[in-house]
C-alpha cells in the first residue's frame, strides 16, 4: 500500500500525489523517500497565504483567486494551482469538520487545480504541523502556485508568515473598531490586505481604519481598491524575522468574493508581490529563513524523541509528583530530567 | 510516530436541497474522532469521485433524499472505480425504500441507513469496516 512512485507524482498522477500527502500527514516512514525525491524539485512555487478571522470569506476568496490565476490572459500556459485548506481539529474528540471545499465547487473539473483539506491536528499557529511538508510535495510535484488557507485566525496565528512568500489578510466589515486595527499580530504580517464583502455599507469604514493603521506604520499612502500599491523607501520596517523589508507597502483591496468584484486586481497585485520579492532578493532570504527554521524545528522534535526514549519512566513520574506537590518548580524539574 | 485518522467525505449527490441529515452525520463522525470533509449540496458523481481522490478518503458517505439513489449511487461507485478508488467504502443514508437496499449492497455499497439511525451506530460501523493496520 505504501509504495508510491515519486516519478508518477512529477508526471501528474493525482492519485499518487494524494496518497503521498496522506503518508506525509501521518508521518508515515514511507513519506521520507517521497519527500527526498521531490525536495530537489521544490523551491519554485509561489506560496500564497490567505488568513483572517472565521467567516471573513477566505474560502470563497481562494475559490475566486484560483479561477483568476488559471484564466489570466497574459500567460501562455495557465499555471497549475494547488490549494491547501486548513480547518481546526477538535481538542476533545480529535476529529475535524473540513468544510472549505463547500465554497470551491467552481473549481471542480479543472485538472490544473488540486485541493486538499487538512485538519490542524493540535497545532496552534493556524496551520498543521505537516503543512510545510505538504507544500514541499506540491511544489516538487510541479504546482506553480500554492494557496494556503489557514484556520480562521484571530490575532496571534501568524505561522503563515513564516511559510508563505505572500500573505493576504482578509477582513470583513463590522468586525471591530479601529483599535483592533492597531493591535499587534495578524495585521502586521499582511503583504496585501483585503476587505471582503465590499458590497456591505461599512466596508469603506473598515478600509479607512486599515489605511490609517498602514499610514502609521509606513507613513502616507492612499486607499487603493484598484490594485495600486505604493513603493516607498522606509528601510527599518522589520518583517517577522527581522529581515529588512524595504519598499513594499501593503495595498488594501475592496473585493466581493461572492461575485468576483476586485479579484483580478487582487490576483495581479499578488503576482506583483512575487516579482518584487524576486527583484529585491527577498525571495531568497525568505527561503533561507524558512529552511533554517524547518531544520531547527526538526532538530527539536528529534531531540525530544531521543530524550523520551532514554528517560527512566519511574524517575520522570517521581519528579513530576514533586512538581505536583509544589516541591520543585517546573524549571528545576526539567533541568533535573535532562 | 505515525498517526492515522479515518477520513470521510460526506456528499450530497443530485438535486434535493435538504442537507440537515448530512450535517448531523458529519458532526457525529467528527465527534467520533474522524476527519470529515463536507462538500455541500448538488454534487455530481464526477465531483464526488474527484474530491474523494484529492482528499484520499477512506469512506464516502452519500446522503440522498430525492429517490434517485438507484441512479446516483451506481454512478458514484463507477466514478470511484475509474479513479482507482475501489477500496473506498461507500455508505448511503437518506430515504431509501427497503426493497432497494439489496440492489445497492450488490453494487458494492457497504451499508445503507434510513431515517432515525443512531449516529453512534454509523461511527461504529465505520470503525469496524476500517482497519488502521492496513494503511
Amino acid at each position: 500500500m505504501t509504495q508510491i512512485d515519486p516519478l508518477a507524482i512529477r508526471q501528474g498522477d493525482r492519485r499518487a500525489l494524494s496518497r503521498a500527502l496522506t503518508l506525509v500527514e501521518n508521518n508515515h516512514p514511507g513519506s521520507r523517500e517521497i519527500q527526498a525525491a521531490l525536495f530537489p524539485h521544490s523551491g519554485k512555487a509561489h506560496l500564497i497565504g490567505i488568513t483572517g478571522a472565521p467567516g471573513t470569506g477566505k474560502s470563497t476568496l481562494v475559490n475566486q483567486l484560483a479561477k483568476a490565476f488559471r484564466q489570466q490572459e497574459d500567460q501562455k500556459i495557465a499555471p497549475k494551482v494547488a490549494i491547501i485548506a486548513v480547518d481546526p481539529t477538535s481538542p476533545f474528540s480529535g476529529g475535524a469538520l473540513l468544510g472549505d471545499r463547500i465554497r470551491m465547487h467552481d473549481l471542480a473539473g479543472d485538472k490544473g487545480i488540486f485541493i486538499r483539506s487538512m485538519a490542524s491536528r493540535g497545532a496552534l499557529g493556524g496551520l498543521a504541523h505537516s503543512t510545510a511538508a505538504f507544500v514541499t510535495v506540491l511544489d516538487g510535484a510541479g504546482f506553480d502556485l500554492i494557496l494556503i488557507e489557514t484556520v480562521g485566525a484571530g490575532q496571534a496565528e501568524v505561522d503563515i508568515a513564516r511559510l508563505a512568500h505572500t500573505v493576504v489578510v482578509v477582513e470583513a466589515p463590522g468586525l471591530g473598531d479601529d483599535i483592533q486595527a492597531i493591535k499587534a499580530g495578524i495585521l502586521e504580517i499582511a503583504d496585501i490586505l483585503v476587505v471582503n464583502k465590499s458590497d456591505r455599507p461599512e466596508a469603506e469604514n473598515t478600509a479607512r481604519a486599515l489605511q490609517a493603521m498602514l499610514d502609521m506604520a509606513h507613513g502616507g499612502g492612499s486607499l487603493s481598491s484598484a490594485g495600486k500599491h505604493m513603493l516607498r523607501g522606509n528601510a527599518g520596517t522589520k518583517t517577522i524575522d527581522n529581515q529588512p523589508e524595504h519598499h513594499w507597502k501593503p495595498s488594501i483591496h475592496l473585493v466581493t468574493a461572492t461575485n468576483g468584484d476586485g479579484i483580478n486586481q487582487l490576483a495581479a497585485d499578488i503576482k506583483r508581490h512575487r516579482i518584487y520579492l524576486q527583484e529585491t532578493g527577498l525571495w531568497q532570504v525568505k527561503e533561507e529563513n524558512r529552511l533554517r527554521r524547518d531544520l531547527d524545528a526538526l532538530i527539536k522534535d528529534m531531540l525530544l524523541l531521543q530524550w523520551q526514549q532514554k528517560i527512566d519512566k519511574a524517575w520522570f513520574d517521581a519528579v513530576l509528583s514533586d512538581v505536583i506537590a509544589r516541591k520543585r518548580t517546573p524549571i528545576e524539574a526539567a533541568e533535573a530530567l535532562i | 510516530m505515525t498517526e492515522k485518522k479515518i477520513r470521510v467525505l460526506i456528499a450530497k449527490p443530485g438535486l434535493d436541497g435538504h442537507d440537515r441529515g448530512a450535517k448531523v452525520i458529519a458532526r457525529a463522525l467528527r465527534d467520533a474522532g474522524m476527519e470529515v470533509i463536507y462538500t455541500g449540496l448538488r454534487q455530481t458523481p464526477e465531483m464526488i469521485a474527484e474530491a474523494a481522490l484529492q482528499e484520499d478518503v477512506d469512506v464516502v458517505g452519500l446522503s440522498i433524499l430525492s429517490g434517485a439513489h438507484t441512479v446516483l449511487v451506481p454512478a458514484v461507485v463507477k466514478k470511484l472505480h475509474e479513479n482507482q478508488l475501489s477500496d473506498v467504502k461507500v455508505f448511503v443514508g437518506g430515504i431509501i425504500p427497503k426493497e432497494d437496499i439489496p440492489e445497492l449492497l450488490e453494487q458494492g455499497v457497504y451499508a445503507v441507513y434510513g431515517p432515525g439511525t443512531d449516529t453512534q451506530k454509523v461511527a461504529e460501523d465505520i470503525f469496524q469496516a476500517f482497519n488502521p493496520a492496513e494503511a
